[in-house]
Order: C-alpha cells, then structure tokens, then sequence
C-alpha cells in the first residue's frame, strides 16, 4: 500500500467499522445478521421473517440511520472546518467552536427557533440560514476584535473567540429561560443531543455540509502556502484575501449547518486535525480529507457511546465531546508552550 | 528586465520611498544597500506586490506589474525573503515545490513538467541529499538556501532577495551570495540570460564579491547608484550611515573593506 493511500484506507475503515457499530448499539441491540435481514426485506419485499424484521428495519431506517447519518456528516464539516480555520488563522487551536463560530451559530438558530421550532419545511430551511447569519457575524466581529494591522495574533483570536462566544451564549441563555416550555428540548439540542430525527434533517444538512466541505477541499494548496505567511503566498501567488474569504465562508457555512441540525458540538474540530497532523503531517490536501473522515468516525463513536452509557437515556453527545475534548485542548495548549513544532 | 520609474509607496499616507528610478537589466546583480529605516524592504515589498503602488510604474519586460493578478505577478518576479516562521514540518522538497504554485491548475496538481523544475531547483542549490528532511532540522543557512530554491523553482524573470543573510554567519553569507551571483551569471553554453536579481543587503564589506551594482537608499530616495566604486566611497558612505567611514582598500587585489572611523 504506498504512503499517501494508507492514511485514507485506515479512516475509511474506521468510518464503516464506527458506521456499523452505530446502528447496532442502542436499547435495542440488533445483530449483524438482522441487519443483514433488514436490508433485504427492504430491498426485495422479504417473504421470510417478515414480522421480526419488520421491527429491525423500522429501527434501522427510521431511527438509527438516519441519525447515524446525520452525525457522520456533521462530524465531517466539524472537523473539516477546524482544519481549515486552523490552516487559515495558522494556529492549532482555532476550532469553531473556540472562536465563536458555533456560538453564534447557535444563537442564530436559537433566535429562528423562538420563532418556529424547526418541525416544518419552512423551519428546516430557516434555522440553518439564521445559524449561518449567527456564525458569519460572530466570525466577522472575532476577527475585527482581534486584528492587528494585517495579521490575527493567536493570543488575540482566542480571547476575542471567547468573549463573543460568552456573550452570544449568554443571549441564547436568556432567550431559552424566555421561551418556556420548550427551555430543556432547546437545552438538549444545545448540548448537542439532537431531538430531531428521521431523514427529513439529513436532507436539510446535506446540501450545505457537501457543497462546503467541497469548497473545503479545493483549498489544501492554497492553505498550505499560506502557511508561510501573507506576504510570501502572494509572492507564491495566491491571492491571500479571496483565498481566505473563500474559506471562511465555506468553513463557517459548514459548521452553522451543523450547529443548527444537532447543536453545538465542541472540539472535535480541534481534535481532530490535531491528532491527523501529528500521525500523518501537515499537508492540507491530505488533512482536509482526512479530517472529514476522521471527524465523522469519532462522532459516530461519541454518539454511540452517549447513547448507550447510561441506556436507556441518552447523554447529548456535545457533553461526551466537551468532556474529552477540554483536557486535550489543555495538552494542545501546554504542549504548544514548551515546544514549538506548528 | 525590470525597470522602476517615478516609484512612490508606503503605509497609510506616509510615504517611504519616493520618486524611485531604477533599471537592472538581465544578468546584472544590484546590491541594495541604505541605513536602517531608509526604506529597503520597503522596495522589495512594493516591487513584489505585496505593499501597494501609490505612484509609478513598475514593469518587467515590458509588462506593468503593479496591474496585474498575483498569480501573474509570480511568474515574473519571485521572492527570498528571511528565514522567519517557516513551518517546520514540511520537508525541503516540499518546501522547493510550492515556488511552483503560480503555474498550477485549481485543483493544485503538479505535472511531470512541475516535478522536474522542482528536481532541478533542488540540485541547483545543491539541495538533492537534503531533500525529504523537515524543516525544523536545518540549520538556519541551510533554511536559506531552501527559501533560494523555492524561488528559482518559480522561475521568474526577476528574483528579489529581502536582507537573506543578515543572520547567517560568515560562511553562509558568501556560500548563499555565490549561488545568487553565478544564477545571475550562468556559466556559457547555457542557453538562458541570467536572472535580473535586487539583493537587500546590510553587509557593505560583502557585496563586491557578488554585485555588478550597488544602490544606496537613504530616506526613501537614491543617494547613489553605480559599481561598487563608484557608490562605496568614503564621503558617500559617511554621509548616509550618518557616521565617519573609512575605506580600506587593498593594492593588490583591489578589495576594501569599510570601517567605522574610531
């Protein structure tokens, strides 16, 4: 197997073992061999074993699919994004959920869904849209706050990430205590324990996180240049600033989709590239696919493990992330301090 | 050929150079010399596109760059800046292959035609043995000389060097001055003109061995222009430097050396 494949074989496998493993674990442990049984009554009508696997195939199609499906691209376009803010702002702990991205994507969808919870058609289409005005406003007052002159000092972009995302947390606070009644379902789905299920949220991501991590994807090149700095990727040729309009607006795109289909999911677009970056280096044209595939494999993972934990109740599974994420970001931090291998 | 005229640039309103007039023609090396602050890098960045051009023209043979894309830009004029925040884990080949981005399609991919200038700027530099190590392991000459490469392999008519050697110990700074003099200077029978280079440099007592022209930037003008006889000179040099020089010159080989007055 040469070098460049192995990384990509490893993940893709990772991904279909975490694929699998998702959809049997949950209060209802279903076999492989129901699995199996489910597909192809669904496929060819099933003559045999119709009643048994009728229950398997509702559980598999109707429920734990889809969901699995859902977190799968989520986990894609937030580790995708990390990797891309982290490639943009040259920094390894850029992620979208410590610089204010998801926040503020959050409070968008907050504000949508005080005024539609998103059930219908309408409401579908209208969380993600206030979720990504939510994001690019936080982006773009982060990146106003910590600018100096031509570049974002690292130092600068996390405190000002901080401080927008507190404040957008707090105004989304106040508007869930306002909203009451559906106060602990919107908390849930903050915490990133998705209340929304079947395929209807699938179809409703999935055009943003593709045509995203397709942007995202095209701009391993210029992000590698540019990890000499501005002036000399322009001297290389890239043009710096569309480069990384281009890229803000497909990664924050990204992640307010799917901050507003299963809420706010914190560090695994740290993590991720992180661990990728130490295994395998740092070419963005290779950490950026890998990352996607990585993100979607651990989020499976964290999905299932919340679910099944303390069965039959879930955990949302922002809680999981946030629990072993912290600590690594605290390495990643310590770890950046002693020695200066970015 | 690039050629400067009526040049003015700086930052927000204030001007930094102004009304600079300056032609190197192929195969001619020009040391760029001046005080601290008199507006050398300033230069560099303006000719290279980074710094805006309020007035002026800059153009290499005959084309107007200040007009153009910065992918069109970078196959004219390309850039050995100082070794600073170089990302340490990219290996020197690496390194060497992005002097090709101007030339690649959107997706990034390098042909076999890409590939070979990318060998060849590695053995120019003599680079070869050094190839698949990490940045991080090089020693800070060796960083340079891979910054030089990275340059030739964007294959440009004119190449900008932005104070290279300022933090090299002696060895390095002629070691890398050579290599820039003889792309430069190619040896005969090869059939390209040498590169048009404008060198930034702090050293006075260096550039002979490298430069066919010296010019001398003091507050944002040109004070001197010429060979280096003609601009290193006593009452030139103390005047700019602000300080009393003195101009040693060996009969024999012809050398000098510059000296504070003390």
């Amino acid at each position: 197997m040469s070098r460049t494949a192995r990384p990509f074989v490893i993940l893709g496998f990772l991904l279909v073992l975490a694929l699998f493993v998702s959809v049997m674990a949950g209060s209802m442990f279903l076999s492989p061999a129901e699995l199996w049984q489910a597909f192809t009554s669904r496929a060819g009508g099933g003559a045999n074993g119709v009643e048994q696997s009728g229950v398997a195939a509702t559980i598999l199609f109707k429920l734990r699919l889809p969901r699995a499906i859902l977190l799968l691209l989520v986990g894609a376009a937030l580790a995708g994004s990390g990797a891309a803010y982290q490639g943009l702002f040259r920094n390894p702990l850029a992620d979208p959920f410590l610089i204010g991205v998801a926040s503020g994507a959050g409070l968008g969808a907050v504000v949508a869904m005080t005024i539609q919870w998103p059930y219908t058609a309408a409401g579908l289409a209208a969380v993600p849209l206030a979720a990504f005005a939510g994001a690019t406003l936080a982006v773009l007052v982060v990146t106003r706050l910590a600018r100096v002159g031509n570049s974002v000092p690292t130092t600068n972009l996390i405190l000002a990430g901080v401080a927008v995302s507190s404040f957008a947390s707090a105004v989304t606070s106040l508007l869930m205590i306002n909203s009451t009644g559906e106060l602990r379902r919107a908390m849930v789905w903050l915490l990133g324990g998705s209340a929304l299920s079947g395929w209807n949220p699938v179809l409703g991501v999935l055009p943003y996180i593709l045509a995203g991590c397709a942007v995202l994807l095209l701009l391993g090149h210029p992000l590698n240049v540019m990890q000499f700095g501005d002036e000399q990727a322009q001297q290389l040729g890239i043009p710096v600033r569309r480069v990384r309009r281009v890229t803000i607006l497909a990664a924050t795109l990204t992640t307010a989709a799917a901050v507003a289909f299963v809420g706010v999911i914190g560090f695994v677009g740290l993590v991720v590239p992180h661990i990728l970056r130490l295994l395998w280096g740092g070419d963005y044209r290779r950490l950026l696919p890998l990352s996607m595939l990585g993100g979607a494999a651990l989020l499976l993972l964290t999905d299932t493990v919340a679910r099944t934990v303390i069965a039959p109740q879930e955990i949302p599974v922002g809680i999981i992330t946030a629990l072993l994420g912290a600590p690594f970001f605290l390495w990643v931090l310590r770890r950046s301090k002693s020695q200066n291998y970015w | 050929m690039l050629k400067i005229e009526h040049l003015t640039a700086g930052y927000g309103d204030k001007k930094v150079l102004e009304d600079i007039n300056l032609t190197i023609e192929d195969g001619c090396v020009t040391a760029l010399i001046g005080p601290n602050g008199s507006g050398k890098t300033t230069l560099i960045r303006a000719v290279s596109g980074v710094l805006p051009v309020m007035q002026g023209a800059i153009t290499v043979d005959d084309r107007q760059v200040n007009t153009l894309t910065e992918q069109e830009r970078a196959r004219l004029i390309s850039v050995v800046p100082q070794v600073r925040n170089i990302p340490p884990a990219f290996s020197v080949r690496e390194v060497v292959a992005l002097g090709r981005t101007p030339y690649l399609n959107w997706l990034g991919q390098f042909s076999t035609q890409d590939d070979q200038i990318v060998e060849n700027a590695l053995e120019q530099t003599d680079l070869m043995e050094l190839a698949e190590r990490l940045m991080a392991d090089l020693s800070g000459g060796e960083q340079q000389r891979v910054l030089l490469a990275r340059a030739l392999a964007q294959d440009t008519r004119v190449m900008l060097l932005d104070e290279p050697t300022s933090h090299l110990d002696l060895q390095f700074q002629v070691n890398l001055m050579e290599r820039v003099h003889r792309l430069a200077h190619p040896m005969e029978g090869i059939e390209r003109d040498g590169h048009a280079v404008l060198a930034a440099v702090h050293d006075l007592n260096l550039l002979r061995m490298f430069s066919d022209r010296v010019v001398l930037l003091v507050k944002g003008r040109i004070e001197a222009e010429g060979t280096a006889d003609e601009v290193l000179r006593e009452e030139i040099l103390s005047k700019a430097y602000r300080i009393p020089l003195h101009v040693i010159r060996d009969s024999e080989t012809g050398k000098s050396a510059i000296l504070p007055r003390l």
